[in-house]
């Protein structure tokens, strides 16, 4: 049988994780202090589901990616030049407010909506990956809720690997507790799969890929409908996470009392 | 790291791609010839306006490519009159860019010496005294005095003050959402391809290979982007530049032989600090006599704080972060400065020999805009605005030349993009600039006085020109110190040094009396939480080493190693067998090591490649 699969990757950004990220409650809700200005990434999760799709797609000739993508248009255009030349794939952008305190629902909601909206897509060869969490928050929900408003059953979290079998059965590997994975075979498509690290290194920048990528990521950049998010969620307070810093240089100190320190200043919280 | 690798040896099938337009480096310059081209290059109704060589029917294809991970992670807190930049965006308000003030209050302000520490040649002693003697005179207070003006060369009152970082970032994404250039971070450029005395394009850097740039299994070649014009702008230490340097030369007379290290971090202010939103300080007198400094202030309580380390500062173990720490402290500034965060910090070189610097500016198939170029004015100090510029000028030179179907030669290019720069304002205050340093090969107060001469008098009267290159790595530690340290004890630092690994510059600044910082976890903190949390430098693997020990002999016997103390990022340590240690996971991509190095004759012995990765900051 044919192995041409439609790819659709969901991939949210984020802002670069190395930046100073400071929550804040504005005007209209929890966010990050200057979030505009901070620098933005593809989330890290999706990014191993990007790095997985291009793998799948480069064994299975006649596949095709979608990379979905729900975020402000600067920021998401800021983010293609960074992965636009890692992967072949066909943007399909949403212009929305993105960050770590969206609804998972209303997200979830927009971009199934999007998936189906695709010309030509075909249900009996799609395969949807998108990042097991999010990096922003860690949810861990929205994939889920975008199998369930494309009506996909296969539904796999956590994911580290993926092998097509001889009969083009999918073989997929989930994360469990104790380091130990959960092998399971489902029939093919349709499949949804929330990536966890993947197996996979960052594919090299190509720069013929990178331009390729770039005749049709601006067009749908320009023509991204806005899609407002709903209000499904409100929050009552948000506490920024304590951030400590105390460094000390000792040498030669055995790794038993490091790690006797180390647990006692946790404890302290 | 050490030695050169062979991977050119390796026969090698490298992808090529063609483009009309390739660029090196995403700075000031390249925004300026990007926001300016990309206007023409298409018709209302979408059709090219001009039309690609290598895509027939398609506008001029141009792609242009970024060492750093972000576009937005440039190093330069600036002030700066903005003229060019104003003129590229008629009608838009500049201080809608993040971290941009128009600037509102501008002092001057000598700086004496609270610690005693400082090394103060005798008119600064003298100075000192004076003041302290009539403090209210001269208006004392904290330790600093305002002047009463500030020289009309050195003022940006009419300005802008930005973070460079937002503003790459800002112009970047009015650049690439027109869709019709690519501008490509995270892809340094190795080299450019010369054939037949022309450029006629880049080479990428290899991906996928060993730290020496040996080659494994599943290595890729740096593709080779063949191009008809190849605009470098990769700044003062770019591989690009310095290598069509290397190939043809420099014009007669001209050098690059001034720098300076510019060190700077973003300080979260306290609420009450009393800092205005586009005020700016320019300091002078503190740390060292020959540091100037510079405090700028951005909205939402965030401000610019750095020094500038000069070439002519004459001490074999100058460094960067310390004297930040110390100028930070000065009473004048810590006033406002207490109860701060530091949000950001970084480090990079600056090309002082200003239009004594300049290379040819054009050959067949190439032109050199920006800082690289020698566009910096080293009077007013300022450079962001004349890099631009220099980035428009091109522009316009281009569409003037595929306007008219000529091609990218030096006579071409001269007669349209250097014909346009020697009209401007940009080189007519180069010239004024051009000698106004001079006297700072005598001495700082000659350089001073230098300075002013050249500013009052608009370059009439300057110090002559030195007629012997400069020697930026001083005389040796015996001489500087001689009066404050016995050659016993210097001799004892630098074996306890070099046994322990650590660099000179902390134990003689000790010894020197200068005092220790009062860490505080937020704004005075060690070198390496500045590089976690003010930088977070990150080097993506797969790249060869970017900094390269020559000929490691050289380096054995070498003291003191300039390329060690000077290191912004303590990338650079002392390693076995007295040869220099590099870690890429440390490095901000700066240059001083380049600089700072003389060894060989003057020539130096370091190899400075092109290489991925450095500071993951956009708020400097």
């Amino acid at each position: 049988m044919s192995n041409a699969y439609h790819i659709i990757v969901c991939a949210g950004i984020v802002p670069d994780p190395l930046q100073t990220l400071e929550p804040i409650v504005s005007p209209t809700g929890p966010s990050l202090k200057n979030e505009m200005m901070l620098p933005a990434v593809l989330d890290p999760w999706a990014g191993h589901a990007l790095y997985e799709a291009a793998n799948l797609a480069a064994h299975s000739p006649g596949s095709k990616i979608w990379l979905v993508s729900a975020a402000p248009k600067a920021k998401l255009q800021q983010v293609m030049m960074n992965v636009a030349q890692k992967a072949s794939f066909e943007l399909v952008a949403i212009d929305c407010p993105a960050n770590g305190f969206a609804d998972a629902h209303s997200v979830a909601r927009i971009l199934a909506g999007a998936i189906q909206a695709i010309p030509g897509i075909d249900r009996s060869r799609l395969v949807v990956f998108g990042g097991w969490e999010s990096a922003s928050r860690g949810a861990g929900v929205t994939m889920q809720l975008v199998g369930e408003h494309l009506k996909i059953t296969d539904q796999f979290q956590g994911v580290d690997q993926l092998s097509v079998q001889a009969d083009g059965s999918f073989e997929i590997l989930e994360r469990i507790e104790g380091g130990r994975h959960l092998v399971s075979v489902c029939e093919g498509p349709p499949a949804l799969l929330g990536w966890a690290t993947g197996n996979l290194p960052e594919p090299k920048n190509n720069p013929q890929v990178g331009m390729a990528n770039m005749r049709t990521v601006m067009p749908a950049l320009q023509k991204a409908k806005a899609a407002p998010l709903s209000q499904g969620v409100r929050y009552l307070s948000v506490t920024p996470p304590k951030q400590q810093r105390q460094t000390r240089i000792v040498k030669d100190r055995p790794a038993d009392e490091i790690a006797a320190e180390l647990l006692e200043w946790i404890a302290q919280d | 790291m050490s030695g050169s690798p062979s991977t050119t040896a390796i026969p090698i099938e490298r992808q090529q791609m063609s483009v009309d337009i390739a660029g090196v480096g995403f700075g000031p310059a390249m925004g300026g010839f990007l926001t300016t081209l990309s206007r023409h290059l298409l018709n209302k109704d979408g059709t090219p306006r001009l039309e690609s060589a290598v895509a027939p029917g398609m506008p001029l294809q141009v792609i242009c490519y970024e060492r750093a991970d972000g576009l937005g992670f440039g190093v330069s807190g600036a002030v700066t009159r903005a003229r060019g930049i104003r003129a590229s965006f008629p009608g838009i308000d500049l201080a809608q860019i993040p971290m941009a003030a128009p600037v509102a209050n501008e002092k001057l302000v000598y700086l004496l010496d609270p610690s005693g520490a400082s090394r103060r040649p005798f008119t600064f002693r003298v100075k000192d005294r004076l003041i302290r003697s009539f403090a209210s005179i001269f208006q004392l207070k904290d330790e600093a005095v305002e002047l009463p003006f500030t020289p009309n060369f050195m003022r940006k009152h009419d300005g802008m003050i930005f973070s460079l970082g937002q503003f790459n970032q800002w112009v970047s994404e009015q650049i690439t959402s027109s869709g019709v250039v690519q501008v490509w971070p995270g892809m340094p450029v190795s080299e450019p391809l010369i054939e037949n005395g022309a450029v006629c394009g880049v080479r990428l850097v290899d991906q996928g290979v060993g730290l020496d740039g040996s080659w494994c299994n599943g290595s890729m070649p740096g593709m080779d982007v063949r191009a008809a014009l190849t605009v470098v702008a990769d700044g003062p230490v770019g591989a690009a530049g310095r290598k069509l340097d290397s190939q043809f030369g420099m014009p007669e007379g001209h050098h690059q032989q001034e720098w300076a290290l510019g060190m700077k971090m973003v300080v979260e202010l306290r609420e009450d600090s009393g800092l205005e939103a586009g005020t700016v300080l320019h300091t002078l007198g503190f740390p060292e006599p020959e540091i100037f400094g510079f405090l700028y202030v951005h909205p939402d309580r965030l401000a610019s704080i750095g020094i500038f380390i000069p070439s002519w500062l004459k001490s074999p173990v100058r460094t960067a972060y310390r004297y930040l720490q110390h100028f930070m402290l000065h009473p004048y500034l810590w006033r406002y400065l207490q109860g701060g965060a530091l949000k950001s910090w970084g480090a990079k070189s600056l090309q002082e020999s200003g239009r004594h610097g300049e290379p040819f500016l054009v050959g067949n198939g190439y032109a050199r805009v920006g800082e690289g170029s020698g566009s910096t004015n080293v009077l007013a100090g300022s450079g962001v605005d004349e890099a631009w510029t220099t980035g428009v000028h091109l522009a316009e030179a281009v569409i003037e030349l595929v306007e008219h179907k000529r091609s990218f030669t030096r006579e071409n290019l001269e007669e349209t993009y250097v014909r346009r720069r020697r009209v401007s304002w940009v080189d007519k205050e180069s010239k004024i600039a051009a000698d106004a340093r001079n006297g700072f090969e005598h001495g700082v107060t000659a350089g001073l006085i230098g300075m002013a001469l050249a500013g009052i008098t608009r370059g009439a009267i300057t110090f002559a020109p030195r007629t012997r290159r400069s020697d930026s790595s001083s005389s040796s530690l015996e001489m500087r110190y001689k009066d404050k340290i016995s050659p016993a004890e210097l001799q004892r630092l630098r074996d306890e040094c070099a046994a322990h690994g650590c660099s000179l510059h902390d134990r003689i600044m000790d010894r020197c009396g200068w005092p220790s910082i009062p860490f505080d976890g937020q704004l005075l903190i060690s070198h390496q939480d500045a590089l976690l949390m003010g930088g977070s430098v990150q080097a993506p693997p797969g790249y060869a080493n970017h900094v390269v020990f020559i000929r490691p002999e050289l380096c054995r016997n070498c003291e003191p190693k300039l390329c060690v103390e000077m290191c912004s990022g303590q990338a650079i340590t002392r390693g076995e067998n007295g040869v220099p240690a590099f870690d890429r996971e440390k490095c901000v991509y700066c240059g001083a090591c380049l600089w700072n190095c003389t060894a060989d004759d003057g020539k130096g012995n370091i190899e400075f490649r092109a290489g991925a990765g450095g500071l993951h900051s956009a708020l400097n």
